[in-house]
């Protein structure tokens, strides 16, 4: 009895004298708040794999887990991903509204950016200033812009609605990628290599070719992944630009048959479907750049952050 | 300022020179011609496609109404203007029985509780990530980014399967014994949980990225000098993470109050709505001229804010050189 007491008082004392000098280490380790960090990131993570799961549920049920099957990637023959022609030519059409405005919007964003860099006006950083705000313009303001412009507008009317609108839409709203990314990779890179470059007798465009574009490379490169996964990833400008089935892509059928009440575990696939997609996308932007920022002091850290546009 | 480089310094001042002289063996306007066809057709785009747009909103805002085609059409001659879709807006607005009045204060207030919630959650965590995570920083970035990557469609069908009526939370609810509520019935708590789950991935970026910047030894400093942590944490740590709070704020705000998609899908209720369901429930029908105005009201009411950020993008690229 009368021992057990002892040990009590010895821990609770040993307890009581080494709590406060826990307390007292200025550089202790804050339990509390990396707790919370793994809260936060349950949080944001769980309910992600709970729908990637009920993609491969054996019943209809979004809700209840029922045992595994590839039904609903391709196993119905009404229903799945695959046989349901709606669900197969969205998972395309996403593919191609990336594709396309990847392609355009890159080349037109890094060479304003060279441009409007150095040429320097009120002309040039007033359009600087334009590109920027269509940066933070809500979506839907802007949506709602294009949806007159080519429902109303003489001259652009004529496109329509449809891929063509959507594609545009797309390239406006993401131009500005490509053109932040390659003025600040710009600004860090400095004027000594152009002036070395033009001292040395390359013209400008050499020096534009042999110099910089190789510079830039990783910039403009992290820039093409963006504007690629944000093009998966957008909904409100193709929401208001599709006109049809064969212009609909997967975000907007996710939305449109879930609100409809049409919701089902073919829906999860598709979703699983665009989030592999994203997932290859942000693998293939993080491999691409460690390999092109090789010898460059870049660390895995920097290129997670780069494909991200927070630098 | 006081963070320029020094060799940034000590090539200002020879950098000048050294251009003139590279540059004298050609003809100067030649020169500028080149940067001019570089950005000309990026500024073409933006002109036809994001400038001349606006001004089909407001000639579709100030348009008159075909009574045939019940269709509205776009008034380009601003003499011709006619204020009537301006004045049914405002009479929506701000009249009596205002409906739109309503809804403009449920979506300022919505996008406040969840902008604020936000910024309660991500910013603990991305200090956590950017200050303590040492080695582990790795793997805690790649799952602090990894929402960044999953669409938002499928983020939100998340949720509509975890709060289905018999769905796991209500499961593990009932199961401690707190009943089983309806999320989905339309509630003002699981829209503003969802714009929360929504847009917290691009505001936690930037916090990560702003506080990952801070000088340590800022901190450190502040502790040897006395401080305690929370007197650390409050004079130094926030005082220097203002920028990316506010930018933080701005960049979840601003995609959030043209949010219409969010409500739809997790309530669907009338009395849940925003101002986007206004806006984008008007587009393709008779109305569509007062769905244009209202669109310019929130563009002109969140043109400042729009316009501080951009400003504050410019001096820090200007800062970074």
């Amino acid at each position: 009895m009368s021992s057990t007491a002892v040990t009590e008082t010895v821990t609770t004392r040993t307890a009581a004298r080494s709590a406060p000098r826990f307390f007292r280490n200025p550089w202790r380790h804050p339990w509390l708040l990396e707790g919370f960090t793994w809260l936060y990131l349950i949080w944001s993570l769980a309910p992600i794999a709970l729908a990637v799961l009920f993609s491969f549920n054996k019943g209809r049920s979004q809700a209840t887990y029922q045992g595994l099957t590839w039904r609903w990637y391709w196993g119905d023959k009404v229903n799945s991903i695959w046989h349901n022609p709606a669900l197969h030519s969205a998972m395309f059409e996403t593919l191609r509204l990336s594709a396309y405005t990847t392609l355009i919007a890159v080349p037109i964003g890094v060479a304003f950016a060279l441009g409007i860099n150095r040429w320097r006006g009120f002309l040039p950083s007033s359009f600087n200033f334009i590109m920027i705000l269509s940066f933070v313009v809500p979506e839907l303001i802007f949506g709602v812009a294009m949806f007159f412009v080519f429902t109303k507008m003489p001259g652009l009317d004529t496109i329509g609605l449809g891929n063509w609108a959507e594609v545009l839409g797309l390239v406006t709203w993401n131009v500005s990628w490509p053109a932040i990314l390659v003025q600040a990779r710009l600004v860090t890179i400095g004027k000594q290599y152009e002036e070395a470059a033009a001292d040395l007798g390359c013209t400008q465009f050499q020096t534009m070719r042999r110099v910089m574009l190789p510079l830039l490379t990783p910039a403009i490169f992290a820039s093409a992944i963006l504007v690629f996964s944000g093009v998966i990833d957008d909904f409100v400008i193709v929401d208001l630009l599709s006109s049809n089935a064969t212009n609909t892509p997967m975000s907007v059928i996710i939305y449109s048959t879930q609100h409809g009440g049409n919701g089902g575990p073919a829906l999860n696939a598709l979703a699983t479907v665009m989030l592999l997609m994203s997932f290859v996308v942000a693998g293939l932007g993080y491999v691409g750049y460690r390999l092109m920022t090789r010898g460059q002091r870049v660390d895995g850290q920097q290129a997670l952050t780069a494909i991200t546009g927070t630098e | 300022m006081a963070h320029l480089p020094p060799e940034s310094l000590e090539r200002a001042p020879g950098a000048e020179p050294a251009a003139r002289v590279s540059g004298a063996g050609r003809p100067a306007q030649q020169s500028k011609l080149f940067w001019v066809l570089l950005a000309a057709p990026g500024m073409i785009w933006l002109a036809v496609l994001f400038i001349i747009p606006f001004y089909a909103v407001l000639a579709i805002g100030e348009g008159k109404l075909n009574r045939q085609t019940e269709s509205p059409v776009a008034v380009y001659n601003p003499f011709t203007w006619s204020s009537a879709n301006l004045s049914n807006v405002w009479h929506d607005l701000f009249g009596s029985g205002a409906f739109a009045g309503a809804i403009a204060w449920r979506t300022i207030w919505y996008v406040a509780a969840a902008a604020l919630l936000s910024l309660l959650i991500a910013y603990p965590a991305a200090y956590f990530v950017a200050r303590f995570a040492g080695r582990r920083k790795g793997i805690f970035l790649v799952l602090l980014i990894a929402p960044f990557w999953i669409s938002y469609m499928m983020r939100m069908l998340a949720w509509i399967d975890l709060l289905q009526s018999d769905g796991y939370v209500n499961k593990v609810l009932s199961f401690i014994g707190l009943g089983s509520p309806n999320w989905l019935g339309g509630h003002s708590y699981t829209v503003i949980l969802g714009l929360v789950y929504g847009y917290i991935p691009y505001l936690i970026l930037v916090l990560y990225a702003g506080l990952d910047r801070i000088d340590p030894s800022l901190i450190e400093a502040g502790r040897d000098l006395g401080l305690s942590r929370a007197r650390t944490f409050w004079r130094v740590t926030l005082r220097l993470s203002r920028q990316p709070i506010l930018t933080g704020m701005l960049i979840t705000v601003l995609p959030m109050l043209g949010d219409y998609y969010t409500n739809q899908l997790l309530s669907g209720a009338r009395d849940t709505s925003m101002i986007g369901n206004l806006i984008q429930g008007q587009l393709a029908t008779p109305s569509a001229g007062q769905g244009a105005i209202l669109s310019l009201i929130v563009l002109l009411v969140l043109i400042l804010p729009m316009i501080y950020y951009v400003v504050q993008t410019n001096r820090a690229s200007q800062a970074a050189s």
